[in-house]
């Protein structure tokens, strides 16, 4: 693991992570209890933030599309996992399972009929515009249905634990073991299976794909509902602590693409690891931060990252 | 005649000399367009005003979007940054230390240039481009919103109002509410910004610009100074957005982070010029008056909806909904816009 690119990626994070929280109980000067459940709400948030990036490392990773709708189809899932509970009646995390595939069609559906017109397109302004333009219609959409008004999703196992004598949440927790689950589920497909092969094939080289007969756009098709199928689990997990109102993923776009490009691109550990960091960073650094001061930290972060990477960030495509 | 008519005979001889023919037509049009759209307030009812106004405020920011991304290849999605940064320092300097609107506008566009430069320059030095690019100028116009929320100095999430003068001032840019003076000043400024458009479009640094966006390696082996060349137009585009969210300032009173560095900004200086045509003259402009009023038409048809559209009543996000479907289907069926494929087809 050591040998890849990836595999340091995600080793590094993994090791600064570690020694991050480490010096923050050694030299941090704060109570150790406060500490503690500063690390737990963050890698709970972490979760929360793995779970929306990794669709994104899929789109962004293999198709090398910006996808500006990625926190309004976030949005787009928690209104249809309400809408499935609020008017069937059933269980939240059941909807989730429902949700998926509808959200692959949809994705599949947006690959096919927009995106792949666009293929040619080499500065990728135009697949970026178009998730934007998405991204509106999405959002409007959903407050032209729902209305503005916050709406919530009731948890069946509302309430909280008591991890190394910290307080968490138990729908948190459910979404951080559900993260690890879909990002173990996609490592699954792209490495075992025939799909996933030729996904990695498409992203390694898309003409030598198309010359040893994979159906590009297919696979192209195929990677954005992968993507939102993930995108559809995360709305379904996120619904039952988040406050539902059709902007309510907007704020996880920007931190998806942090992430993404953090983690490397196309790596779903590196998403898992690179999630996991950001939460921590955000919840940690409000300890030592006043106000938006650790969000302005992790933009700092993503900036350096552009610029002092971009080997790493071509890494997927070359 | 046009604008040109005006001149001494002997300085028109000289800007004929001087001017190539496609920049020559450009004024006119120019001309003949400023003139047309100064009698606009005079046809339209008065509640269509702010309307106008808000539509020349995109076009101004999309004419200045449209240099650095049109006609210098940079796609950037953070032009909130330099709107910001002008609406910022103008509404500072007036409510610090009482400095004129006027003078406010020419220093914030100034600070808006020197800040798009050194962006750009880092992010061409460190080789972002095409996604990448647009990534980090996103991520700068976040930075700014974020610092904006914790500078005590700009009064934080609360932004700055600025002071209602007791009578009418043009040295502070203020006037009674509804007067057209409001209308007028933008107009004037939108001449200003497509004026400097087409000069540098037609001008050496200009033509580099553009050899440099359809081929870097081929301008650059011909000697042309790669980077400085793609500064000059980022520089150009940041003034004038800059003055866009001065004048922004004065009409509205006030300036919040949200409504200087808000994504939503970024988009409104974005999106006239896609529908209208990127790295054209025209495009912003036709693009700003495609998109400026749909708001308020759309928002008109619901009041009194007819009855197939009834269920339509009372809901809100009709009008984004369709600016974002005309998004879509301009970028994917139209990638020239509407100016560009008009004017592709008419050259066949």
């Amino acid at each position: 693991m050591l040998t890849t690119e990836r595999g340091r990626i995600v080793l590094g994070l993994f090791a600064i992570t570690v020694l991050g929280i480490a010096a923050v109980y050694l030299f941090g000067g704060k109570d150790s209890n406060l500490v503690t459940q500063t690390v737990v709400t963050g890698l709970l948030l972490g979760g929360v933030y793995v779970l929306v990036s990794l669709g994104l490392t899929l789109i962004f990773g293999v198709l090398g599309i910006v996808n500006f709708a990625q926190g309004a189809m976030l949005a787009m899932a928690m209104y249809l996992v309400y809408f499935m509970v609020s008017s069937a009646g059933i269980n939240p995390y059941l909807a989730v399972v429902l949700s998926a595939p509808i959200m692959f069609g949809f994705g599949w559906l947006v690959q096919s009929t927009l995106m792949n017109r666009l293929i040619t397109d080499v500065g990728h302004s135009r697949p970026l515009l178009v998730t934007l333009g998405l991204s509106l219609l999405i959002s409007n959409t959903l407050l032209m249905i729902f209305g503005g008004r916050p709406l919530n999703v009731p948890s069946p196992y509302a309430g909280s634990v008591q991890i190394l004598g910290a307080i968490a949440d138990v729908p948190r927790i459910i979404a951080f073991v559900g993260a690890v689950i879909v990002a173990g589920g996609l490592i699954v497909i792209l490495r075992k299976s025939p799909v996933g092969l030729a996904i990695r094939a498409v992203a390694a080289n898309g003409t030598g794909a198309s010359l040893v007969g994979v159906n590009v756009k297919r696979i192209y098709a195929m990677t954005f509902g992968l993507g939102a199928a993930s995108v559809g689990v995360a709305g379904g997990l996120l619904a039952p602590f988040t406050s539902l109102v059709p902007s309510a993923g907007d704020q996880f776009t920007t931190l998806a693409f942090v992430i993404v490009v953090l983690g490397g691109l196309g790596s779903v550990p590196g998403a898992l690891v690179g999630g996991i960091f950001i939460g921590l960073l955000q919840t940690v650094g409000s300890l030592f931060l006043p106000g938006s001061g650790p969000l302005l930290l992790v933009f700092g972060m993503f900036v350096l990252v552009l610029f002092l990477r971009p080997q790493g960030l071509f890494g997927a495509n070359k | 005649m046009t604008a040109l008519g005006v001149a001494a005979p002997e300085r028109l001889a000289d800007l004929k000399r001087r001017l190539p023919t496609g920049a020559r037509l450009h004024f006119s049009v120019l001309a003949l367009v400023l003139v047309v759209m100064a009698f606009l307030p005079l046809v339209v009812p008065e509640s269509a005003l702010p309307v106008a106004i808000r539509t020349l405020i995109f076009a101004i920011m999309a004419v200045g979007w449209n240099l650095m991304s049109g006609y210098g290849g940079m796609f950037s999605f953070g032009h909130a940054a330099f709107f910001g940064v002008g609406a910022y320092t103008n509404a500072y300097l007036l409510t610090a230390f009482g400095v004129s609107p006027w003078i406010g506008m020419i220093v914030g566009a100034g600070l808006s240039a020197g800040v798009g430069v050194l962006i750009a320059y880092l992010c061409l030095k460190y080789k972002l481009a095409g996604s990448y690019f647009a990534l980090a100028t996103f991520a700068f116009a976040q930075m700014f919103l974020l610092v904006t929320l914790n500078m005590e100095f700009l009064n934080k999430s609360e932004g700055i109002n600025i002071p209602l003068l007791p009578e009418e001032s043009w040295s502070m840019l203020q006037f009674d509410q509804g007067s057209l003076y409001y209308y007028w000043i933008p107009l004037v400024l939108l001449g200003v910004a497509v004026a400097v458009s087409i000069s540098f479009v037609y001008s050496r640094p200009g033509q580099f610009a553009q050899a440099i966006r359809d081929d870097p390696t081929a301008a650059e082996s011909l000697g042309i100074k790669v980077m400085k060349y793609r500064l000059i137009p980022v520089a150009l585009s940041c003034a004038v957005t800059a003055v866009a969210g001065a004048f922004y300032t004065q009409y509205y009173l006030f300036i919040g982070p949200d409504q200087a560095f808000g994504l939503h900004v970024s988009t409104d200086a974005i999106i006239p010029a896609v529908i209208g045509g990127i790295g054209t003259i025209w495009g912003p402009l036709i693009g700003a008056a495609v998109i400026g009023p749909l708001s308020a038409v759309v928002a008109g048809f619901l009041r009194d909806p007819p009855p197939f559209l009834e269920f339509l009543y009372g809901t809100s996000g009709l009008d984004i909904a369709i600016y974002a479907i005309l998004l879509i289907l301009i970028v994917v069926f139209l990638p020239k816009g509407i100016y560009g494929t008009i004017r592709e087809r008419r050259r066949k």
